[in-house]
């Protein structure tokens, strides 16, 4: 830069050059995280990471601030951060930099606030304490953001703890938080991946409006296309620590030309068309193999046996042979809570559960084995759903001795065929669970549901955790293994696509109520529920220019909804 | 949007038939491998036991033997035939110290594993157990925590007088209402675990849920608490034996050999005879404590913490 001119942001804002960070090891060679990986963010500009968990996203967003994780060092290259090389500085010198000209926004708003501590407070700390703001100053620059980004009571809010916000607002006071100090960069840690997508569409919309208005420049972490779709100018994707291919989003999104792209494209399931979905023969008549039968059930025991809170009302739920019922709603709606009334962990207060025709206790203690054995659970988080201290032929062997009792080579056997069932090698039966990968845990998390040969499985989330592809992949498989087992799922998501793509039966569940019922495509086709409206609506496209449209026509819904 | 010009589109260079697998979790944490200070702890720990086990066989004279008796003076100084020097009855040191690990070490390692054994029982049945029978658990073992260990322990060997199984059931009763604490707290994490739920939702009795379930993940943690504790069961068991009402005399044990061996600091022509227990008593303490702090720093100091 000339001297001679007044210092300026130069358009430049953050530059990696070949770029290698390396996991540091004992007694072997540093192992490469990410190798050599070059990109350029410029002032007033959105540049996309994405890639699956793994791929290095994160790793090489948190060098825009010149930390590693612990474990990691800067090898080569650059990171520049408006033209000075941060790779290896100490954190002394980082930390005039940092809340000012680099600012960071996690994954979790809740985990990120300070619980004691007033909102305002939190949010004007990175100027004031950096003394490049008064504290009026700040005060004045927050109630500016809080009012851009759409929050409620602009003037107030500050004066609230974290927890008397709910979660999307809490995202976006994270974004106030960052953008207090006025910094030049900000990094965005898969921000809205926690959110319900009614909520995602909100701060996404906050998010792009604020990074315009303030031209910052910013660097968002994310896995998922259609999010990135919307608010980025650049994408680079990146596999095992390399970038597969770079360009501007239309050309990313509508002219892949990486394999790699192309099949993470092909990952993402639209939401299928009313009309195209399965057609579902109605009510045959058949005995469901799992019904519900109005069932209230909810937390905490009142004098008169019902529940003090109650999260599950009235619900009517059929689960035919070999068929998939899709549970939908948002976090708080009672999905989970279903599927634990279902599986007797949660005894129903009122109503009951059927199986074949047949009356089940509500508590799972007083069901019989074979009862047990006809509905297994998948649970979402294949981490803590299999013990770190047993092998995976046990982990699959133990229902087969316990229902079966099945011993030595034939139970040895029917492990690896149970194996082999979920495409994983036999190889994996002597490992532990944290040998494998997510995806390979969710398969023989899923393989320890098939080995009681159930009727019904149920799956909670069992792809929430898991990346676009990997996801993807166990759709696949469930899809495949009903057909070869006749087994029958009940299958509960925040997502509707996935949930569409293959159930025959969709539930739509709104603070505990079932909103709508029906065939997948009789849900799917209007005229809809308000809520199942508002639900279709905002699952996100992978197309430039939905969340407008998405925003136009919802506030236009409201428009007409104020009007009647 | 148009593309901004300054951004290429780039496509690094790719081969059609390569299939993009799943990318590998972090890599799996690496065996426990001791650093120096580690080792350091694992060095003088195991030299203490090997003189606990062997101590008495090795010693240059008996427990109680004079090595001088034809020049008795109390707490002479280290020369030829005493190493150490002699305490206040004209006692090899070096001989009682030797004699005194094999007591101190093997009371409180019984008084450890008692404590242990009542704690995890109880610890981890009242984390399977039902609320109500933890909560009447949880509030005799509070009452139990709420008396000072020292008091309390004075109390019942005044009452039923010093012996050696006496200190043993002592101490480990008193420490096993910590123990107690902790198992439950470690269970209780573990019973929230879905494999745990998983395995109810099978129709697993509760044994089985104890033994597989819970035990395999809660041992490491607690064995790593068993080296701390037992550092406070020595320090306990030294500190009865110092106020008189541990290990009796003529027996060796290093805490009342710190005891009776006190005027030494004030007129001993040797202070040796004090020093020598006490210092054993400090460095196995240390000692262990290093390889604790070593394990709990390899298992992201997570286990240092919970304690």
């Amino acid at each position: 830069m000339d001297a001679q001119t007044p210092r300026e942001t130069p358009d430049v804002i953050f530059e990696t050059k070949d770029l290698v960070i390396s996991a540091v090891r004992e007694n072997e060679p540093d192992l490469p995280i990410v190798k050599g990986v070059s990109f350029q963010v410029h002032k007033g500009e959105v540049v996309a990471l994405i890639g699956e968990s793994g791929s290095g996203k994160t790793t090489i967003s948190l060098s825009a601030l010149g930390y590693c994780k612990p474990g990691l060092e800067f090898s080569s290259g650059e990171a520049n951060l408006l033209g000075r090389n941060i790779a290896g500085l100490s954190t002394d010198e980082l930390r005039p930099s940092r809340g000012i000209n680099v600012a960071y926004l996690a994954q979790s708003a809740a985990a990120t606030f300070n619980p004691s501590i007033r909102i305002n407070e939190q949010v004007t700390e990175a100027p004031v304490l950096h003394g490049t703001k008064s504290q009026d100053e700040a005060n004045a620059k927050a109630l500016e953001l809080y009012g851009a980004l759409d929050l409620p009571d602009p003037d107030t809010i500050g004066e609230r703890y974290p927890h008397q916000v709910s979660g999307g607002q809490l995202q976006r006071l994270m974004a106030a938080m960052a953008l207090c100090g006025d910094p030049d960069l900000l990094v965005l840690d898969e921000p809205t991946t926690a959110l319900d997508v009614t909520t995602q569409i909100e701060v996404l919309k906050a998010f792009k409006k604020v990074i315009k208005d303030e031209g910052a420049a910013a660097i968002y972490v994310t896995h998922d296309l259609a999010v990135v779709a919307q608010i980025a100018d650049y994408i680079v994707v990146l596999y095992s620590g390399e970038v597969k291919e770079a360009g501007p989003t239309d050309v990313i999104i509508n002219n892949p030309k990486h394999p790699y792209t192309k099949r993470l494209m092909a990952a993402i399931k639209p939401l299928p068309e009313p009309g195209l979905g399965e057609a579902t023969a109605a009510d045959t008549g058949e005995t469901p193999t799992l019904e519900v039968r109005n069932a209230d059930a909810g937390y905490g025991q009142r004098a008169d046996g019902q529940p003090i809170v109650k999260v599950l009302k009235d619900i009517n739920v059929r689960v035919e042979h070999g068929k998939t019922v899709g549970v939908i709603g948002e976090s708080g709606s009672g999905k989970s809570t279903l599927a634990r009334v279902m599986a007797g962990l949660l005894p129903a207060s009122t109503g009951e559960v059927f199986m074949n025709g047949e009356l089940l206790p509500a508590d799972l203690t007083k069901r019989t084995k074979d009862q047990l054995r006809k509905i297994q659970f998948v649970y979402q988080m294949a981490d803590t759903a299999l013990n770190p201290r047993q092998r995976i032929k046990d982990i699959l062997g133990r229902p087969l001795s316990f229902y079966f009792g099945m011993s030595g080579s034939k139970r040895r056997s029917r492990v690896l065929e149970l194996l082999d069932m979920v495409e994983l090698p036999s190889q994996f039966a002597d490992r532990y669970p944290h040998e494998l990968s997510g995806g390979q845990k969710q398969r023989v998390n899923l393989a320890r549901a098939l080995a009681a040969e159930p009727e019904v499985v149920l799956c909670d989330e069992v792809t929430s955790a898991l990346d676009t592809i990997v996801g993807a992949n166990v759709i696949d498989l469930l899809t495949r293994l009903q057909k070869d087992t006749g087994v029958a799922y009940v299958f509960i998501s925040h997502d509707l696509s996935t949930v569409a793509s293959f159930a025959d039966e969709i539930v739509v569940l709104y603070q505990g109520e079932i909103v709508e019922q029906g065939p997948t495509d009789m849900v799917l086709s209007p005229p809809h529920q308000p809520y199942t409206d508002l639900l279709i609506s905002s699952v996100p496209e992978t197309r430039i220019g939905w969340l407008e449209e998405a925003i136009a026509a919802r506030h236009e819904r409201n428009l007409r909804s104020a009007d009647n | 949007m148009s593309a901004p010009v300054h951004h290429p589109h780039v496509v690094a260079p790719f081969d059609e038939n390569v299939s993009f697998d799943e990318l590998p979790d972090a890599p799996p944490s690496q065996a426990y491998r001791p650093t120096l200070t580690g080792w350091i702890g694992i060095i003088i720990t195991c030299f203490w036991l090997f003189i606990a086990v062997f101590g008495s066989f090795l010693a240059p004279y008996g427990e109680n033997a004079l090595p001088f008796p034809d020049d008795y003076a109390e707490f002479q100084s280290p020369k030829e035939g005493a190493s150490l020097g002699t305490d206040v009855e004209d006692r090899d040191v070096l001989s009682r110290v030797m004699y005194g690990a094999g007591r101190t070490i093997g009371i409180s390692f019984a008084a450890t594993l008692l404590a242990y054994f009542v704690g995890v029982v109880l610890g981890i049945g009242a984390a399977v157990s039902g609320p109500r029978v933890d909560m009447v658990m949880s509030r005799i073992n509070d009452a139990f925590l709420s008396l000072p260990t020292i008091m309390l322990g004075l109390v019942v060997v005044a009452a039923v007088g010093s012996s050696i199984p006496v200190l043993i059931l002592t101490a480990g009763m008193i420490y096993a209402s910590v123990v107690f604490r902790l198992s439950r707290a470690i269970g209780m994490e573990i019973m929230v675990m879905d494999y745990v739920e998983a395995a109810k939702v099978r129709g697993e009795g509760r044994w089985w849920i104890i033994t597989r379930e819970i035990w395999p993940n809660a041992r490491m943690p607690l064995i790593t608490d068993f080296g701390l504790r037992l550092i406070y069961v020595i320090l306990f068991i030294s500190s009865l034996s110092f106020l008189g009402l541990g290990v009796q005399p003529p027996q060796a044990d290093w805490g009342s050999m710190v005891r009776e061996n006190l005027g030494a600091l004030q007129y001993g022509e040797s202070q040796l005879a004090v020093i020598a227990p006490a210092v054993a008593i400090a460095t196995l303490t240390v000692s262990i404590n290093l390889i604790v702090d070593d394990v709990s720093a390899h298992g992201g100091g997570k286990l240092s913490k919970r304690m």
